[in-house]
């Protein structure tokens, strides 16, 4: 770790965290730090439990024939889908980082609406409890994507509970984004330009747009989901009049800019990754973050290339076959300014670099695969088969879980005021990249052979490469585990880490860690751009220190 | 069964076509992630912190160089997008010479019918070298039909009628999957498809016939035009229906795939969806200078009955055919 942190620093008296005692403090703060550390506790059991249902869908898969009953199976994939999604992608990195970074890294006393906050996270807990119930008394089969007329007439399951569930998290997502939305506007500390800011929170504003727009769009689809299953009222019912394919189209309306919900806070953290570890301005600043602005709103019209065989009409498929394409163009320039920003650095390369190092090899993958999905005689092949499967978690889990981890690590010493061992750091890290791969890479040829997705048998040939996936995921497990544990041991064990331990710039490098309840003791003038390293100077500063070292000895 | 195989096997004409995009797409992708990675790689280890290296005027912005990775990476991707279009073009446009099969899905099983009139279930017999269209339906929830040897598949859905077509290349048996999730034994609702060269299929029709398949025997014989015209008389539809004026109702012949006046002034193309809206659900769309008096037979009518009625009405092109000299399109 640069500049030896190690002993040298003492933890500030009183901080966010001893500000005041009991559990009543904390369920009833308005400080937005506590509430990130709510999010991080209960997002982190979620994102557990749906790690147990997915190693069950691997299990099952390691053979061709039946190990669990399909009913049993079916539900397991449908719980893993809507946790992992609903419960913790699109949460994660804006109610945990973004809500404990937003307001430092724009030099706020707090987010705009801390009541509403803590409401957000009430409500977020709420629906996930009805969920979560939902799922003991037995649980849902539709799949996470609720096609009707399955889900409203045949599904013999909670579906409307669980929908329910879904509907209140929905609110949670609609009043953080707009909390997340004021307070970029007008809590902005006195020379905090648009152009200085940081570039996680121009992710974190465009992500909050997508949400207050989007969101909606899903409450009102879940809406007619129940009323459609309680009251037999018929928009999506052939039999009286209505038509399934309009649900798929109100579901994916918002279901295409949740990836997006998921994508842009990651590639927010991982722009400040590589500078902070590289110690350069993020190559091509200003595109970068308007290129999230216009993948937001771009990101909207994109819906239809999940309907490219649902029967929707062939003009409609080339129109939205046309639009992916170009909206993929964003997210690649993307990699090539990380990429760039790379050049002529100082870089170093801590667990949090590993981790923003595996985010572009693994995004470049997901990426280009997006590009067989979103070409249509193709995709006319791939869809609703695992190339599919592997497409998406190489977007979602490569680079949303991927980024989540490393600003986890990045940001650590700042919420915690201690450090964790950077060997074990590293070596997770590794873990998580040799694992994910062997899980998921095998699964595009899976895919490619004709294996459907939501099969819980299947024919004896796909067994070899469901074996390779079912290894992978074993070591991914292992990478996954791993940093419970020395997470949780360095809260105690861990060295004080002092204000900045590595040397990075930004507003929340500049005040303690962990910082006390109002953040700064004094609100802070910015008077310099968002990453206003010089790679070359603090180059030449860290020779010498070597030099100085080595004369020492 | 340990064997790692790459590709399902090439069985269709489409199939090497979309298996050429295919690598193509593989090997740009292998191109810029090794781009991606080689580029990384010299940067980690030429700019590793405490490395001597030359770091001075480091760029902070280049709009050439962004310039170049916007333009040629969405030259790429219109090359893609057309190709891919022009593949797509052909495998949702059956030819006008595709001999109509007839799929109807269920929870859990897939029910064929071939013009030829011969029923299966799970399993459907082809002839290698035809242009085949399956038209299908769905009894309950969303499926798809997909065949992965023929790089092709299509929902199916209740209340509508979609296709799907392939000319099989290769003879020999493959995979029928469903690949839309429908509930508890999704994943048994599979089938085969099994191609055979044309006079073996002749062959295989013709023994057939003596009515070992279990089950509808009795109409193993008749193709669906003749089964419609049998159901045709049974539910009393020419009653209405009869000769070339028609009586309380319009005649039907030559109205297949004309173009239909209704009550309200709108025109609509009477086409599969509208034949069946116009049986099952018949006060839906009247017909200009008649009376809705027709009864709804939804409920009484299974989805292939009335497979087998449009395919009878449709067998009536021109006025004053019979169903008997007339049999669907493309059989001979
Ligand atoms: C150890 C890691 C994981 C493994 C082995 C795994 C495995 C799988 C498999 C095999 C499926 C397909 C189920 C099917 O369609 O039959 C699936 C679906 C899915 N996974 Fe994962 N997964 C993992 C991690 C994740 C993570 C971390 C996320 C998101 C944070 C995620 C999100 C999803 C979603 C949204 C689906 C779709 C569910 C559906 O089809 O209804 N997965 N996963
Ligand atoms: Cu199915």
């Amino acid at each position: 770790m640069p500049g030896a942190t190690n002993g040298v620093f003492e933890m500030p008296k009183t901080t966010y965290i001893n500000a005041q005692e009991g559990i009543k403090s904390w369920l009833l703060t308005g400080d937005h730090k506590r509430i990130a550390i709510l999010y991080l506790i209960s997002i982190s059991i979620f994102f557990a439990l749906g790690g147990i249902f997915a190693a069950l869908i691997r299990i099952e898969l390691l053979t061709p024939g039946p190990d669990l009953e399909a009913e049993m199976y079916n539900r397991a994939f449908t719980a893993h889908g809507i946790v992992m999604v609903f419960m913790f992608l699109i949460p994660a990195i804006p109610a945990v980082l973004g809500n404990f970074l937003l307001p430092i890294m724009i030099g706020a006393r707090d987010l705009a609406f801390p009541k509403v906050n803590l409401l957000s996270w009430y409500l977020y807990m709420i629906g996930g409890l009805l969920t979560l119930s939902a799922m003991l008394m037995g649980g849902v089969d539709t799949g996470w994507t609720f096609y009707t007329p399955y889900s409203t007439s045949y599904s013999q399951s909670y579906v409307f509970l669980t929908g329910l569930g879904i509907f209140i998290m929905g609110f949670s997502s609609i009043t953080t984004g707009l909390n997340f939305v004021i307070t970029t506007h007008k809590m902005r500390a006195p020379g905090m330009t648009w152009s200085r800011l940081p570039l996680f929170v121009w992710s974190q504003y465009a992500t909050s747009l997508v949400m207050l727009l989007g969101t909606p769009v899903i409450a009102i689809t879940v809406v007619l989901l129940a009323a459609e299953r309680v009251f037999g009222v018929g928009v999506f019912n052939p039999n009286l009049g209505g038509d399934p394919v309009l649900f798929q189209h109100l579901f994916w309306f918002y279901s295409h800019p949740a990836v997006y919900i998921m994508v842009l806070p990651a590639m927010g953290v991982i722009s400040e990754l590589i500078a902070a570890f590289s110690r350069r301005r993020v190559f091509g600043y200003s595109f970068v973050a308007f290129s999230s602005l216009a993948i937001a709103i771009f990101g909207f019209l994109v819906w239809g290339h999940h309907l490219f065989v649902s029967g929707q009409s062939a003009y409609a498929g080339i129109i939205f076959s046309l639009l992916s394409f170009i909206v993929a163009i964003p997210s690649a320039v993307k990699v090539f300014n990380w990429t760039t920003t790379l050049y002529k650095g100082s870089i170093s390369y801590e667990t949090p670099m590993l981790y923003a190092l595996a985010f572009i090899g693994l995004f470049a993958i997901g990426g280009l695969t997006g590009l067989f999905c979103a070409a249509l005689g193709l995709d006319v092949h791939i869809t609703d088969t695992y190339f599919i499967i592997a497409h998406f978690h190489y977007v979602m889990v490569g680079a949303t879980v991927i980024a989540y981890l490393g600003g986890i690590h990045y940001w650590w010493p700042k919420m915690t005021g201690r450090t964790y061992p950077e060997f074990w750091g590293k070596l997770s890290a590794m873990l998580i990249y040799v694992g994910f791969n062997l899980t998921f890479f095998p699964q595009f040829i899976l895919g490619y052979l004709g294996m459907p997705r939501r099969y819980h048998v299947y024919p004896p040939e796909y067994q070899v490469l469901n074996v390779l996936s079912t290894a992978g995921a074993s070591v991914l497990a292992i990478g996954f585990m791993m940093p419970v544990f020395y997470l949780l041991w360095s809260l105690k064990f861990g060295p004080v880490a002092g204000p900045n331990p590595w040397g990075a710039k930004g507003l929340e490098w500049e005040t303690a860690s962990p910082p006390p309840t109002l953040n700064f003791d004094a609100t802070p003038i910015v008077t310099e751009e968002a990453y206003a390293y010089d790679a070359e100077a603090e180059e030449s500063a860290y020779q010498a220190a070597l030099q100085q070292a080595k004369h020492a000895k | 069964m340990w064997e790692l195989p790459l590709m399902p096997q090439q069985a269709s004409t489409i199939a090497e076509k979309v298996d050429a995009l295919y690598l193509f797409l593989w090997g740009l992708t292998a191109f810029f992630t090794l781009l991606i990675f080689v580029l990384i790689l010299v940067f980690a280890v030429k700019y590793k912190r405490g490395k001597v290296a030359d770091r001075s005027n480091a760029p902070d912005t280049d709009h050439k160089l962004e310039a170049v990775w916007i333009v040629v990476p969405l030259a790429i991707s219109l090359v893609i997008f057309g190709w891919a279009t022009s593949i797509f073009f052909e495998q949702v446009r059956p030819p006008a010479d595709a001999v109509e099969y007839f799929a109807t899905g269920k929870q859990w099983m897939w029910k064929f019918q071939s013009p030829e009139g011969k029923r299966e279930v799970n399993e459907l017999h082809v002839p290698k070298g035809r242009n085949i269209k399956v038209t299908m339906t769905s009894e309950d929830v969303l499926h798809d039909l997909f065949f992965p040897a023929f790089r092709t598949k299509a929902d199916v859905l209740p209340g509508r009628y979609t296709n799907v077509w392939f000319n099989a290349t290769k003879t020999g048996t493959f995979h029928i999957f469903c690949a839309e999730y429908c509930g508890m034994q999704h994943s048994l609702m599979i089938g085969k498809v099994i191609v055979m060269e044309p006079d073996e299929y002749e062959r295989w029709l013709t023994s057939a016939a003596s009515g070992t398949a279990g089950q509808a025997t009795a109409d193993a014989s008749e193709t669906p035009a003749q089964a419609g015209e049998r159901l045709f008389t049974q539910y009393g539809c020419q009653t209405c229906h009869q000769g070339a004026s028609g009586t309380l109702g319009p005649s039907l012949a030559g109205v297949y795939g004309s173009e239909v006046e209704l009550q309200n002034g709108e025109k609509v193309k009477a086409d599969d969806d509208y034949m069946r809206e116009s049986i099952l659900n018949s006060s839906a769309k009247i017909v200009k200078g008649y009376q809705a008096v027709m009864p709804n037979f939804k409920g009484q009518i299974s989805e292939e009955e009335v497979m087998n009625l449009i395919a009878y009405i449709k067998a009536q092109q021109g006025s004053g055919a019979t169903a008997q000299n007339l049999t669907p399109t493309g059989k001979r």
